[in-house]
């Protein structure tokens, strides 16, 4: 209802701007495209060629050319779906090439019955679909730094993505195995040159696991698990082990590197929060975002993304001064448990400097921190999870730029070391 | 009366999600390699961080700089100051828990242009290696599974579980 009236609220503003405007000709002469047949039929169709620009960005360790990142353009995009190509990417030695007749996903260990079942057995199961996000435990890590990055947001948080996945339950494969009663824990492991393993709390497994063979309708991606992935709805990526090949039921973790050494939270304590698997709820203001510019004052549409690891989001509010005042945001229906949500919410921008700032609730009662509350919490040094209210400010000129809180960084002193690692490993 | 229903249609609920057409084949042996902090998996074999050196040299090196200082890939020894401290630096000494996992990431993962290359003794040699490298195990003490399941890293009660600190 708030949305609703503001969204009347600004028609009138909107017609008036019209009227001040100067009014210009339609042309009248058809189009070129008008007036020769267009392009024959394609095999499997590509963007635009005026929308070149739209891509992943990839960054990679100069030794190590498969152990890195790529980036989704979120700032680019619009609605909750994520297209295949632009997924994001996180790799520790490269995209396995991986032949669906031969690969094979193995259910053993603490089991009645080990098992092993071939892709072109499991395409023939019972199938779910699962809207949902998926995030890397260290998306937004660079916000972290007590210097606030401008880069595009997408090139900061862009290590979050979101797709129908369609796949078999993993409680009917298990079941199948029957797993003894002690047995709580699951050891996944990937096909991959990283042989990527990590420990999942069998109770996860069998909520919510999906054993993923399809993303947004056809077969996985190569870079997202060809043939076969884990999906855990809301659980830190690194668990949705891609090119799934093997799940050992066992009586307790694993302890592997990636459960251990990495993504673990260090605290200012000294201590590391480990099995941080829960994403947090968070949220990202996308239009307008770091390096845009609004082109004068006038009306603009704010949208962005919310997520939340613990179930739906119940709200975004926007502030358009700082913080000091918040509006409820329009939620894009429906809006799904554990999926990226579209906010919008319309804003005219009188052309004075300001800070736009997101926040987001989620049906758990979670509300996004602010980002003194997070480094209060978790200190400057964790890595991982990093998911405060982001802020852009707008400059006079409507240059918009990354700032902390409502506008000053940490600290003044830039040769203050970088709080996070530069490299990938 | 309310009780015993409950148990049945908790059972029942059980049963629906277990309806599965069963097109999984049934295998006897597994082979099985993964390792845990109590040594399980470790297999046969042994090294010296002696022997080791060299083998760092040759495969390791260009990544992780002479003294595991760190180059394109991250520090892996001698880390300075506490976790606490303002600029820590997670390494292998002051960080990892267990000395299996070592191992087993070398093992598995390692090199990384040649991952999985590595026999036996050579990953225990390597292991042995970058353990001295933390000032853990001395240059010529042998290194085997048994040595590796007691070695005490310093770090290992340094975790808490996630909930404990939301």
């Amino acid at each position: 209802m708030l949305a609703r009236r503001q969204f009347l609220g600004l028609g009138a503003g909107g017609a008036l701007l019209g009227a001040a405007g100067r009014a210009s000709a339609w042309t009248a002469s058809a189009p070129a495209s008008m007036r020769e047949p267009g392009a024959p039929f394609t095999a499997y169709g590509v963007p635009s060629e005026w929308e070149q620009e739209v891509t992943r960005l990839p960054t990679a360790n100069r030794d190590v050319p498969g152990n890195g990142a790529s980036w989704s353009p979120l700032h680019l995009l619009e609605g909750i779906i994520t297209p295949n190509g632009l997924h994001y990417e996180r790799h520790h030695n490269g995209v396995p090439r991986i032949d669906p007749t031969t690969h094979e996903l193995l259910v053993h260990g603490r089991v009645r019955r080990a098992l092993s079942f071939r892709v072109q057995e499991l395409l023939r199961y019972p199938l779910r679909s699962r809207i949902c996000f998926l995030e890397c435990g260290g998306n937004s890590n660079a916000a972290w730094h007590r210097q606030p990055i401008q880069s595009p947001a997408g090139h900061v948080h862009g290590l979050v993505s979101c797709s129908e996945w369609t796949g078999v339950p993993l409680s009917v494969v298990l079941a199948e195995a029957k797993p003894y009663t002690d047995a709580d824990w699951l050891i996944a492991e990937g096909a991959d040159a990283f042989a990527m393993h990590v420990s999942i709390p069998m109770r996860k497994a069998r909520e919510d696991g999906l054993l993923a063979l399809y993303q947004n309708g056809e077969r996985l991606r190569p870079e997202n698990g060809y043939p076969l992935r884990l999906i855990l709805p809301g659980w830190e990526g690194v668990t949705n082990v891609k090119w799934l090949r093997r799940l050992r039921v066992v009586d307790r973790p694993v302890m592997a590197r990636n459960e251990t050494y990495s993504y673990t939270e260090l605290l200012p304590s000294g201590k590391a929060r480990q099995f941080s698997h829960t994403m947090d709820v968070k949220s990202l203001l996308l239009q307008p975002s770091a390096g845009m510019r609004l082109p004068g004052p006038g009306w603009y549409l704010l949208s962005g993304l919310a997520w939340s690891g613990r179930g739906r989001i119940r709200g975004v509010e926007l502030s358009t001064d700082g913080g000091q005042h918040w509006r409820a945001a329009e939620l894009q229906q429906p809006v799904l448990s554990k999926c990226l949500t579209r906010f919008r919410l319309p804003w005219q921008w009188d052309g004075a400097p300001t800070v736009l700032m997101s926040r987001a609730t989620d049906t758990s009662g979670a509300v996004q921190p602010a980002r003194e509350q997070l480094v209060a919490a978790r200190g400057r040094h964790g890595y991982f999870h990093y998911h405060a209210i982001v802020s852009w400010a707008v400059g006079q000129a409507g240059d918009v730029r990354h700032v902390y809180g409502t506008g000053t960084g940490d600290s003044h002193d830039s040769n203050a070391p970088a709080d996070i690692d530069s490299g990938w490993f | 009366m309310t009780a015993m229903l409950l148990l049945i249609l908790i059972a029942a609920g059980s049963d629906t999600d277990t309806t599965g057409p069963g097109l999984g084949r049934e295998v006897s042996e597994v082979p099985v390699h993964d390792v845990f902090p109590d040594g399980t998996g470790l297999p046969p074999g042994r090294g010296t961080a002696r022997i080791g050196q060299g083998l760092y040299a040759q495969h390791c090196l260009s990544c992780h700089g002479p003294a595991g200082e760190g180059a394109s890939a991250e520090p892996i020894a001698g880390a300075q100051g506490a976790l606490s401290g303002p600029h820590p630096v997670k390494t292998i000494g002051n960080y990892w828990p267990w000395a299996p996992t070592l191992y087993d990431l070398i093992r598995r993962a390692m090199p990384m242009h040649a991952p999985g290359s590595l026999r036996a003794d050579e990953a225990y040699a390597l292991t042995a290696y970058v353990l001295y490298l933390q000032e853990l195990v001395e240059l010529d003490a042998e290194v085997d599974a048994a040595v590796l399941t007691n070695l005490q890293m310093p770090n290992r009660d340094g975790f808490v579980p996630a909930e404990a600190v939301p």
